[in-house]
């Protein structure tokens, strides 16, 4: 029946300084500048962050969850990616 | 095909894994999580009324102060909750025009009027104490971005649950005409605060589905007795008399046993005949009619600077 539905744009925030940013959620704006304000007033009233990244949701892609096996399966038959697969002995020290 | 997703998709909850939006879900699921989600936005945002309603007559600056940070923690939780509701796939005006027609619920609670200052501490300590009962054991629900929502709630909600409770005690230890103020706000909103947690599990059309979705994770007459038991000893603490006759300390369950809901008056007030109800939903359409032009400035100002015309 309204027209009026802002668009949507997803909020990140990093805790402090040099920590990762995490997504916490979503605010409504029509631009950058508002939705940078609408998100620091939603979510850091008590000073959850050092830093606020705002992305237009539309302009965010995922991979699917439901083909995740296939995605992600590549992964899996490379364990030498991972130090415990390479043999050494005690002696050596510092490795 | 339907029922392997479906046990796949039952495993998942029983595994205490989180469904995410993009997981397949049943749509039973979905439009449960967009019933009882979006019905917890709306109570959030109706209920910064009644509170709002003392504001501008707080009785000292801080206790103002105080008041508007709360509410505003309170608008910011309707915010968290539509952001997770729309994650299932509705616009936040599809949830608008569901709670201006009515076809979508609030918290019945925030029909009853608030008549004294007394009225906004029973509010903190009564009302918020019952819903921080209900969102600790919902910070496990199933559905991830409810749960988060649940989380970011519960951290915000003690700075609420405590001022409700500091009103309170100043006035039960004031003035004889403030405990009178304060016995009575209590008396008003006793009752009112244990419906909060809805119907008897015998009664209860939601329940079966809810819990074994984990959508739920706790019965409502369970949560209910958590609730009993902590505002009895808080209540005795401040010289306040719960207003229930039958309310007694069972030695056996090592809970109280508490008097029979009226269930009547419960059923009255959810179907519009509170005092509220009326004014509550006018006021909402009020304000967001009042906004109408703010949201078109902005989507006009976007459009002038979208076609280069920037100065
Ligand atoms: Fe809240
Ligand atoms: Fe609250």
């Amino acid at each position: 029946m309204r027209n009026d539905n802002l668009p949507v744009w997803e909020v990140f925030v990093q805790p402090k300084t040099g920590a990762h940013f995490q997504h916490c959620g979503s605010v409504h704006a029509t631009d950058k500048e508002m939705a940078l304000q609408n998100a620091r007033e939603l979510y850091t009233r008590r000073q959850e962050g050092s830093c606020i990244w705002v992305v237009k949701a539309e302009d965010i892609v995922s991979s699917n969850p439901n083909d995740s096996e296939s995605f992600f399966d590549p992964a899996d038959d490379k364990v030498y990616r991972y130090p415990t697969f390479f043999k050494v002995s005690k002696k050596v020290k510092g490795l | 095909m339907e029922d392997r997703k479906e046990r796949a998709f039952q495993d998942k909850i029983d595994a205490e894994l989180k469904i995410e939006p993009k997981d397949w879900m049943p749509e039973k699921y979905r439009r449960h999580l967009i019933r009882q989600i979006s019905q917890h936005a709306h109570s959030e945002i109706i209920g910064m009324q009644p509170e709002g309603n003392w504001i501008t007559r707080a009785p000292s600056l801080r206790a103002k102060m105080v008041l508007i940070a709360k509410v505003q923690d309170e608008a910011g939780h309707g915010l968290y909750l539509y952001s997770a509701t729309e994650t299932l796939g509705i616009t936040r005006n599809e949830l608008i025009t569901q709670l201006q027609t009515g076809k979508a619920k609030y918290s019945n609670i925030f029909n009853y009027p608030t008549l004294t200052w007394a009225d906004v501490g029973a509010i903190g300590w009564l009302v918020d104490g019952a819903a921080i009962v209900n969102q600790q054991s919902l910070r496990r629900t199933s559905y991830g971005p409810y749960s988060r929502a649940m989380i970011r709630i519960c951290k915000e909600e003690s700075f609420h649950h405590r001022q409700g409770y500091e009103i309170m005690s100043k006035m039960a230890l004031g003035t004889t005409e403030q405990q009178e103020m304060a016995q009575d706000a209590l008396d008003r909103w006793w009752w009112p605060s244990l419906m909060m947690f809805g119907p008897h599990d015998s009664d209860s059309a939601h329940t079966s589905n809810a819990m074994q979705w984990k959508i739920k994770r706790e019965t409502n007459d369970d949560l209910r007795q958590v609730f009993v038991d902590r505002a009895v000893k808080q209540a005795e603490l401040i010289g306040l008399t719960i207003p229930d006759s039958e309310l007694k300390w069972n030695p056996k369950n090592k809970n109280y046993d508490f008097g029979k809901i009226d269930w009547n008056e419960f059923w009255e007030v959810v179907n519009g005949n509170g005092f509220c109800n009326k004014e509550r939903i006018n006021n909402h359409v009020k304000a967001h009619e009042e906004g109408k032009w703010v949201r078109d400035a902005a989507i006009a100002y976007t459009e002038k600077n979208k076609n280069g015309a920037r100065a």
